[in-house]
């Protein structure tokens, strides 16, 4: 066997552009030189260097053993599928290329991940929800890799005013997989020069991350940004609570989200409002459902939003808040010292005015081509308003005030009627065809955004209505409704939605 | 300025004898170049060897110490011309460029070069774009080696191999009167390693002397006769020579113990076979080969005794050539047969004739070979890595997602596609015909524009046939780099001469962005050692277009929009080229980082501006994204517990080029978006101001909220 005799160290770093992949190899380089051992890197940068995905090569090998041999070592320049001992991952998807690329071998790889996820275009631009499940990564890092050692280091980043390459650079010292002490480690940081002292802080933090590795939990979801919630006692909000104590467990979460929602969309008689009109479904449920309560759930959920619609009132509402202002501040990193200022971009267009107008005005202007050319002149243009100013904060403020009167305006007819009409379509499917009302019921989805894409997506939800009644008669339509709808969020030309309608109605 | 400053490093140039020199492999070429006392370098950067042309430029002032000339080419082709210089002085001269490419436009200059040869040495780094992080289709310089009888040198992968190479190399030229070639692969040029150091030399002969004392040859250009004669020199004296120079100074290396089996590489590959044979017990760390290996550093020519020698008593030889076709299997292959010699030798039957030879194609070629003629020697092979679990790998196949390179957080040259995609709903989709540079990223997602490229600085010409009445024009993009390259003439020259209709869209970033932000004719940056500031307008105008609009600032998309709108549909005819211009944002934040921070740091008042997006107000449909594309727009968790699709969010890279507002306002996007502007160092104007807005809007704000609460009690 050839297994004890010398051979190189090798670490494969892989990183996106800009993310300091470099810096990383290099403090290995000049680790190893100061170390007493020969090293070499190398890189494909390349185009990779704006934004792709890149990766890193070094080894290194003892100086002591090339003097003893009176030879040189052999150093590789990439990576082979076996005989790779560290592998770095700066970011959580990268762990699973490196997995992919098959230089993750459980017999030898120690691999050390960031759980961050820095989302691919094709995550980002999905037209729903296209974020891959980060629990799937850590899974196969744990199978593929002989250690496995990952955290949230962008957040330690982040935390300690450093850079990832730092944190990753003080797990690799703390994993202990390299023939060096900490203080080597700390000393290639010192002599790099940059940013010395966060990078040092970094650095402790990932080394004990990596000494004593607890993993990372993985959050699905944000922190929610609360609705003010409906406290202190009154009898309409005790009654509202009653009501939703009233139902079954499993609804009551969503529920009292929904309620909340109206609550804060616009007040208590539409809350009680939601309730009516999700009673009948709960009943429904209760009677044909398995006990799980999806279609209550789904309906209660796609109920609340489409109930709070996003009018011109409502964005007006959203971005006048004391909250949202706090929230601006945070997000913009904005010190007390600063003065911070906020710009909306709107575009009203004459569809948004006159939705927001009494029913039966709106309805004349948008009937009379004339009026509605002439005004139209005056919103093709989007409009930069400051809400930070007084006259920009004033006009939101008196549009947002306009919610006492939403019940007279266009839009809300219009709302109200598709409601009706969508909800009516649920019960009467609830009995029959149990999991097609569940899907009629998420068909809401669809109906979202502004402008173009309310559009687009109240075009496909009508498309998929009108085809219901054909598609019940060819038998299996709840799963030809889930098809319908994850086509509809395929392409924003609509083609996929149309083969795919063509075919359910072929079949 | 490059975007890669080089100035610390460049210091170590200047390294004198036995002192060890750590650094990267391009660092060691300049290295090597100085050493041997070139009079002149030039070039044009593209990857891999960008940096060496950045080096270059940082060390400008050794070069004029040791009184080198360094050129920053207008194109390879110039860059070839350029060692003209050296045909009829003694005079060391040294390019370089990206290749195959860079070769190609450079082989007029290069055959004329080859064909007349040189008195003093020249030498072409190569910097090989082939493999893995190659941007360029995938050939080889082999063919033009062969073709123009130019020497290619190919050396082991190490700095001290590399050095030695570069300095034979200008020997072999001149012991020839041939140019030489020297491939670098792209990891090469990348390889961080030491070598010990030689002094500086400087040239003996200088350019003045020969601009002084100009001495003419008519036997070294290439006009009748003497061009039927060049080509009997390049068989019956040059190549010989070559031959000769190669075996008595040992370029080509031999390693290893006998055996009837041997393997024969290109000397770039060394490293990765070595590793290979190592996995499978063939050879040790130390390169100690169980094997006989012949190791060409000068793939070409070849030398004829060295393989009859090397394959004497041989039942097989595995000849391990990378890339297509297999020029120097075949003629091994020749060799042999006219030696009349039985070895048997493989190559491109147990190795893949086209692709990178990576580790794992080296390690199961040579297993194949070994296994067909001594296995026994396999029996020392490392047991074969446990593998991942099949599935495990199945699934991370199907979940890890490509991650194509686009532009950067900022990028003017963004709205110019965002308004491409705007039109295409407009008038409907146009023939976009493409050309080098980042403004290339448009042909991926999420922009999916442009349908050719045909090379650098070719963008207009691609579209020259599509130029006949009918409903739509074609548009062809084209970057300030390539215009200066040869668009002017090959793209816009073209286009008045033919009398084309077409619309040409110039992307003036004010850098040879792509390529690492050099500058430019164009640039507007001040730069010690060339002349810029020469506006593309300018050029655009002389040569005859009078159809010119220029807008100054790409990010006001509803301008550009007006703008491209009326070159596509206007009634005029001839050419209309617009040329869009914004300065390059990695640049642009590269040059303004530290003013600022030194701004902040006096106390003076400073505006920073970024993009928002209010959570509760996105709906998670992402248009933006898909019109935007920005690295800065990112997707968080909906923080809506009622809501499931991902919302967009903006990182804090945001550098507030204004771009989404616009698109929002363009595309009636969403009223999500906001623009913070963050005052740092506020004026007493500004607080006072800011006092009196709070006051009020703070108390409206709270008189809202109670009745908020009010009404849902």
């Amino acid at each position: 066997m050839t297994s004890n005799k010398p051979r190189a160290i090798s670490i494969a770093i892989l990183a996106m552009g800009g993310e300091g992949g470099g810096v990383l190899a290099d403090w290995i380089v000049d680790l190893a030189e100061h170390s007493g051992y020969k090293a070499q890197s190398t890189s494909v940068p390349g185009v990779a260097q704006r934004t792709g995905a890149t990766i890193y090569y070094v080894e290194i090998f003892p100086e002591s053993a090339e003097k003893s041999a009176g030879k040189s070592s052999v150093l590789a320049l990439m990576p082979i599928p076996g005989d790779v001992d560290i592998v770095l991952a700066s970011e959580l998807m990268e762990a699973g290329r490196a997995i992919t690329r098959g230089i993750v071998t459980p017999d030898r790889t120690t691999m050390i991940a960031s759980t961050h996820r820095v989302y691919t275009i094709g995550e980002k631009s999905a037209m729903g929800d296209g974020i891959i499940d980060s629990s799937k990564f850590i899974e196969a890092g744990q199978a593929a890799a002989k250690r496995f050692i990952y955290t949230d280091m962008a957040k330690i980043a982040e935390a300690t005013g450093s850079v990832l390459s730092a944190v990753l650079f003080g797990a690799l010292a703390g994993a202990g997989v390299l023939p060096f002490q900490r203080k080597d480690f700390e000393e290639a940081v010192r002599r790099g020069g940059v940013g010395v002292e966060p990078s040092l802080k970094a650095f402790a933090v990932g080394y004990a991350q990596a000494e004593n590795p607890v993993g990372a939990s993985i959050v699905k979801s944000a922190a929610p940004v609360a609705a003010p919630t409906p406290k202190g006692s009154h009898p309409a909000l005790d009654a509202l609570r009653a009501r939703v104590g009233a139902l079954p467990e499993a609804l009551r979460t969503i529920v009292a989200e929904g309620v909340k929602r109206m609550l804060d969309y616009q007040d208590v008689a539409y809350a009680n409002q939601y309730l009516d009109r999700l009673q009948p479904v709960v009943e429904l449920d209760q009677r044909n459902g398995d006990g799980s309560y999806r279609l209550g759930i789904e309906t209660a959920r796609y109920l609340a939003l489409w109930m709070s619609y996003e009018d011109t009132i409502r964005v007006a509402d959203l971005k006048t808040r004391a909250a949202r202002f706090r929230r601006v501040g945070l997000e913009v990193r904005a010190k007390s010292e600063q003065v911070l200022r906020i710009n909306e971009f709107m575009h009203p267009r004459i569809e948004e005015i006159c939705d927001t107008l009494p029913a039966g005005l709106g309805r004349w202007i948008m009937q009379s081509s004339g009026l509605r050319n002439f005004l139209g002149k005056f919103t093709s243009k989007g409009r930069i308003i400051q809400t930070t100013s007084l006259a920009g904060f004033l006009l939101l403020y008196f549009v947002a005030g306009m919610r006492r009167w939403r019940r007279v305006t266009l839009r809300y007819q219009v709302e109200d009627s598709n409601i009706t009409a969508w909800l009516d379509r649920v019960r009467a499917l609830a009995a029959s065809d149990y999991a097609l009302a569940v899907e009629v019921a998420e068909c809401q989805r669809l109906v979202k955004g502004y402008g173009e894409t309310h559009e687009r997506g109240s075009h496909n939800f009508k498309a998929i209505m009108n085809a219901l009644e054909q598609l019940r008669s060819k038998g299996d339509a709840a799963r030809h409704v889930r098809e319908l709808r994850e086509a509809a969020l395929a392409d924003e030309q609509g083609a996929r939605f149309k083969e795919v309608l063509k075919l359910c109605l072929a079949n | 300025m490059a975007e890669r400053s080089f100035k610390k490093e460049v210091e170590k140039l200047r390294a004198g004898a036995g002192e060890e020199f750590h650094g990267e492999g391009i660092l060691a070429v300049t290295k090597a170049l100085l050493q041997s006392g070139v009079a002149y370098v030039a070039g044009y950067q593209g990857a891999p060897i960008s940096h060496l042309m950045d080096v270059l430029s940082d060390a400008e002032p050794i070069l004029r110490e040791l009184g080198v000339h360094f050129e920053s080419s207008a194109s390879e082709a110039t860059a070839a011309a350029t060692l003209a210089a050296s045909v009829n002085y003694p005079l060391r001269g040294a390019v370089t460029w990206k290749s195959t490419v860079g070769t190609n436009v450079a082989s007029d200059a290069l055959a004329n070069l080859a064909s007349g040869g040189v008195l003093g040495g020249a030498l072409i780094i190569i910097g090989e774009d082939y493999g893995e992080g190659s941007s360029i289709m995938q050939e080889r310089t082999h063919a033009f080696a062969m073709k123009s009888q130019v020497w290619l040198l190919d050396p082991r992968p190490n700095l001290t191999s590399i050095v030695d190479m570069v300095e034979t190399g200008f020997e072999l030229s001149e012991a020839t009167n041939t140019p030489v070639m020297l491939e670098l692969r792209i990891r090469a040029c990348h390889v961080h390693g030491s070598f010990i150091a030689k002094d500086n030399k400087r040239a003996e002969f200088t350019l003045k002397d020969a601009q002084t004392h100009p001495v003419r040859d008519v036997s070294r250009i290439v006009l009748p006769p003497a061009s039927f004669l060049h080509e009997q020199e390049k068989i019956k004296t040059r190549w010989p020579a070559a031959q000769k120079f190669i075996r008595d100074r040992k370029l080509n290396e031999f390693f290893g113990d006998e055996q009837d089996i041997g393997i024969v590489m290109q000397g770039g590959l060394y490293n990765m076979v070595t590793r290979a044979m190592e996995l499978l017990g063939l050879s040790d760390v130390f390169g100690n080969s169980r094997l006989p290996l012949y190791v060409l550093n000068v793939t070409y020519p070849l030398v004829d005794e060295e393989f009859t020698r090397f394959c004497a008593g041989k039942r097989a030889i595995l000849m391990i050539e990378e890339g297509q076709p297999d020029f120097i299997e075949q003629n091994v292959r020749a060799i042999l047969h006219k030696a009349d010699m039985q070895t048997k030798v493989h190559g491109k039957d147990v190795l893949p004739m086209a692709g990178e030879y990576t580790g794992q194609v080296l390690v199961s070629g040579l297993r194949k070979f070994v296994e067909q003629y001594t296995p026994q020697l396999l029996d020392d092979a490392r047991p074969a890595p446990q593998p991942v679990k099949p599935e495990v790998l199945q699934q991370m196949q199907t979940l890890v997602q490509p991650r194509p390179p686009g532009f950067c957080t900022g990028c003017p040259e963004r709205p110019i596609f965002s308004t491409i995609k705007l039109l295409d709903k407009e008038l409907g989709r146009h023939h976009v015909s493409c050309d080098i540079g980042c403004h290339l990223f448009s042909i991926l997602p999420p922009f999916n524009i442009g349908n050719t490229t045909m090379g650098y600085g070719l963008g207009a010409a691609g579209a020259a046939a599509l130029n006949v009445e009918g409903e739509k024009r074609s548009i062809a993009v084209m970057g300030d780099g390539g215009f200066w390259h040869n668009g002017l003439t090959s793209g816009v020259s073209n286009s008045v001469f033919n009398k084309s209709d077409n619309v040409l869209l110039i992307v003036d970033n004010g850098y040879s962005a792509a390529t690492g932000g050099q500058d430019l004719m164009s640039s507007e940056a001040d730069n010690l050692i060339r002349s810029t500031h020469h506006p593309i307008e300018k050029a655009v105008r002389g040569v005859g277009v009078d159809a010119v609009k220029t807008v100054t600032h790409t990010y006001d998309v509803a301008q550009m929009r007006d703008t491209l709108r009326a070159a596509l549909t206007t009634k005029e005819k001839g050419p209309k080229v617009i040329i869009a211009q914004s300065e390059c944002m990695l640049n642009r934040q590269r040059r303004e980082k530290p003013q600022v921070r030194k701004l902040l740091k006096d106390g003076v008042r400073v505006v920073r501006e970024r993009f928002g997006v209010d959570a509760d107000a996105c709906t998670g449909d992402h248009s933006c994204i898909r019109l935007s594309g920005c690295p800065s727009l990112n997707i968080s968790p909906n923080p809506d517990a009622l809501r499931l699709d991902p919302v967009t969010k903006v990182d804090d890279s945001c550098v507030g080029c204004g771009l989404c507002g616009e698109l929002a306002h363009a595309a009636v996007l969403c009223p999500s978006f906001y623009r913070a502007e963050i005052v740092s160092n506020p004026s007493t104007w500004d607080r006072l101001l800011d006092g009196v807005r709070n006051s009020v809007i703070g108390f409206l704000q709270q008189r809202r909220d109670k009745r908020l609460l009010t009404q849902a009690l």
